[in-house]
């Protein structure tokens, strides 16, 4: 196959691209610097639209470049930029070398119901009841899962395989790292999509894009009026069909000389494959065409994509409730509020802003964000919040507020965060190992930073936590620390609206000794 | 256990036993501490951490008295909190540099350093300064953040602690020096030379449920002793122990306790912090276990002022 230019320049963009965002997210070792996230990810349509919106951050500009992109050239985005978009390509590329016919396309007539009626659901869903079916069908935020559910863990496994091998010759470069697991429940919104666009994409190019991405359909109607476009030189066409075999979106209709722009992911393949030449991406004036519009139809796409939705909450809701170890600690954790992320600033905030795009989870070097199942309702499902059981807060550490695509964590310096407080330290002396063992213990308050919980006197020569809720942030670490099991003697109740922590007091030390103590 | 068993694992345990005599260092395998000191503490005030540590050592005979030719050392300073320096929650990384550099000079094959660190690792290296410091002086700095680095272990004559995974580190290093950064500590009262070995254990929540300070007491029956602890009394967490919330919390007592026992070495330190060694009940307990000598009158004590 011949490849023409403009599909080379296409090929080495998408693959530097694509591994540089891969790479963002498989960072297990958190050497990148947080500034270089924004960089790679600003242009990402959805987390852009979020935080312009939300944050209102000019900043974040990123999706008008790419509606501008859109207008000048059609939908390159999706095939230069788009990090799910590039996979699948690179996915049916591999589906040819399994199977030819899975790379022979042609033209199929687009699905035009079925792409309308999941923009128009998305887009209103999105506006009146939350971000949750965005989230789910954002194409970046998609890929992230995959990511971090899929791909990372299985980084850190070879990593650690060969840093076992590399130990037994004194080399200590890599490190062996715990694999982060998360309840097996929020593997299978990542694993559902990963088989509809695996398979979707193996035997059918780009159906996904042009049937359910929503971002797809909404360029593709900016497409539809670009001032770049594929056309056909229909002088020089002899109309062999190849360009419609190779095309990966099924939008080129020969024999009609037509191609359906909405649909064109600007990838060039028709170009090299035409023996004519008669293939060229260039200016042309849009043509208006009417689009009938069946409401039976419509109604149907709508009602089963609901169902959809509507039977996938019933299996979830079937699988939580793992069985605890019955051991030690007898009063349960009344957690009343999740703790939402530093900078979230409430968890009505976040909620409406966050697409679960899982960077943050990958970023994390404590492993603290977990993604949730129902703590923030089933509607926030995929959405991190901090599981104090699983890790904690680092006193100094604003990674996941630093790379935040879609503002719904806004950056704060490490001075501030450290003064919010995203949630209160409960203790719960029944639990404790110094009330119910008679040991000295202090797990709790040695984790403390801001002294929040430190100890205080109690019989027998020992010392019992105790907490000062006003300089408390809700960072968490005297709850991991606490050895309890299986609930905790000490737990953060998060704050719905994170609030301000006083700063901890601190008197100057008088030791001295002018001659040795002994 | 079987007859078969028992054979097959007692040819082991004798190969194995003869391959490491040969190899030398046997003294080893008996518990032995190396040779006998001039002192049983040095303690040294007035200088800098690099200055008191030349010296205090030279009193001691020089690095050459504890780690010989060809030796693999593991050096395990405190460096359990992503602090900088000046908080003291870690230890002196001027000090652990001087002490890595000491053991090359001696001849040592290979320094290691680590620490099973309690916050991020990654960030605790790095912000102790321990991680270049020791780099810079030659050392090989590890990683004490997975389980897969810890062996098993037992300690049969202990009361509670009777078994704990170990980083494989400190069953493989010929010498083990200890350098605990003295410090304030919430609910042991203080933190030192047998507190530190809580940096080499995996699972601490164990000695957290378990009789916290009878477990530290404990671990100091395990055969791996330190041949030396040096403990940096430079910058002293007063209060607010063992993290510290600011830099309030710190006295800068510019002194050094080195020792071969380190039960006397935690009763010295104990003192810096005004507090009688018997006030510290880990400390106590050690003393009656027989691990140590927290009489500091009945010491032989080298003082030096710089």
């Amino acid at each position: 196959m011949k490849y023409s230019s403009l599909k080379k320049i296409r090929l080495s963009f998408a693959i530097v691209f694509f591994v540089i965002v891969c790479v963002l997210f498989l960072d297990f070792r958190h050497i990148i610097p947080e500034g270089f996230f924004g960089i790679f990810l600003w242009l990402q349509f959805v987390p852009s639209v979020i935080k312009y919106i939300g944050a209102g951050e000019a900043a974040a500009l990123g999706f008008i470049a790419i509606l501008i992109l859109t207008f000048l050239t059609g939908r390159s985005y999706c095939s230069f930029l788009c990090p799910l978009g590039i996979m699948q390509d690179i996915i049916s590329r591999a589906g040819g070398k399994i199977k030819k016919r899975f790379r022979r396309f042609g033209f199929k007539k687009s699905h035009t119901i079925l792409r309308y009626a999941i923009l128009v659901l998305t887009v209103i869903i999105t506006l009146t009841g939350g971000v949750y079916i965005l989230s789910l069908l954002d194409p970046y935020s998609i890929f992230g899962r995959f990511m971090t559910y899929f791909i990372r863990p299985v980084v850190i496994a070879v990593n650690n395989f060969i840093a076992g091998i590399l130990q037994h010759f004194d080399i200590y470069t890599l490190a062996d790292t715990r694999i982060p697991s998360f309840k097996a429940v929020v593997y299978i919104i990542p694993a559902l999509f990963l088989l509809l666009t695996g398979i979707m994409s193996l035997i059918k190019g780009r159906l996904y894009c042009n049937t359910v991405c929503p971002v797809g359909t909404f360029l593709g109607l900016i497409s539809k009026v670009s001032i770049f476009r594929m056309r056909i030189d229909n002088v020089k066409c002899s109309k062999c069909g190849r360009c419609a075999i190779a095309c990966k979106s099924s939008c080129i209709d020969f024999l009609n000389m037509e191609i359906d722009n909405s649909r064109c992911v600007d990838c060039f393949n028709c170009i090299g494959t035409c023996p004519d030449h008669a293939m060229s991406f260039g200016f042309k004036l849009p043509q208006q065409r009417e689009v009938p519009v069946d409401e039976k139809k419509r109604r149907f796409a709508i009602s089963s994509l609901l169902l959809f939705f509507g039977i996938s909450q019933r299996i979830f809701a079937q699988e939580r409730n793992a069985p605890m170890p019955n051991k030690a600690s007898t009063v349960k954790e009344n957690k009343t509020s999740p703790v939402s992320p530093p900078g979230s600033t409430s968890i009505e905030n976040f909620t409406s802003k966050c697409t679960a795009c899982s960077l943050c989870i990958s970023a994390c070097p404590n492993n603290v964000l977990i993604p949730s199942f129902t703590e923030y309702g089933i509607a926030g499902i995929m959405q991190p919040h901090m599981d104090y059981h699983k890790g904690f807060c680092a006193y100094e550490c604003v990674r996941c507020l630093e790379i935040c695509p879609t503002g719904a964590l806004l950056t704060l310096l490490p001075e501030s965060k450290k003064l919010t407080q995203l949630g209160r330290a409960v203790f719960i002396k029944e639990n404790c190992i110094v009330q119910t063992e008679r040991t000295a213990c202090g797990a709790c308050a040695e984790s403390c930073p801001t002294k929040a919980v430190h100890m205080i006197p109690f019989p027998g020569n020992l010392t019992i936590p105790s907490t000062t809720d006003d300089i408390c942030i809700g960072c968490g670490h005297c709850e991991y620390a606490c050895p309890v099991m299986p609930y905790k003697a000490i737990f953060v109740n998060g704050n719905p609206v994170h609030a301000a922590a006083k700063k901890p007091e601190n008197i100057q030390t008088d030791l001295k000794h002018e001659d040795f103590p002994f | 256990m079987k007859r078969r068993d028992f054979i097959r694992k007692s040819t082991g345990a004798g190969i194995a036993a003869g391959v490491a005599i040969s190899f030398g260092g046997y003294d080893r395998l008996w518990g032995k501490q190396p040779s006998s000191t001039p002192y049983d503490i040095v303690a040294v005030m007035g200088g800098s951490p690099e200055a008191m540590f030349d010296l205090g050592i030279q009193e001691l005979g020089g690095m050459g008295a504890f780690v010989k030719k060809g030796q693999k050392v593991l050096v395990k300073p405190n460096i359990g909190w992503d602090r900088t320096p000046e908080f003291a929650a870690t230890t002196n990384p001027g000090l652990v540099k001087r002490i890595v550099e000491h053991c090359l000079k001696a001849g040592a094959k290979e320094v290691y350093v680590f620490d099973h660190t309690i916050d991020n690792w990654t960030n605790c290296y790095k912000n102790s300064g321990i991680e270049k410091a020791a780099k810079d002086a030659g050392a090989k700095v590890v990683p004490g953040n997975s389980e897969s680095y810890y062996q098993e272990i037992s300690i049969p004559e202990a009361r509670i602690l009777k078994k704990a995974k170990i980083h494989q580190l400190l069953l493989e290093a010929d010498v083990f020096i200890n350098v605990p950064v003295l410090k304030n500590h919430d609910s042991t009262t203080m933190t030192c030379c047998l507190k530190n070995m809580m940096g080499v254990v995996w699972d601490r929540g164990f000695w957290h449920r378990n009789n916290l300070h009878q477990c530290i007491a404990d671990y100091g029956l395990f055969n791996k002793k330190p041949a030396l602890n040096i403990i940096d009394c430079y910058n002293v967490m007063t209060k607010n122990g063992p993290q510290g919330v600011s830099k309030e919390d710190v006295a800068n007592l510019a002194s050094q306790i080195i020792t071969t026992d380190w039960v006397a070495g935690d009763a010295a330190a104990a003192r810096m912090l005004k507090l009688e060694p018997s006030a510290v009940d880990y400390i106590k307990i050690a003393y009656n276990m027989g691990i140590g000598n927290m009489n500091l009158d009945s010491l032989n004590i080298r003082r030096i002022k710089m």
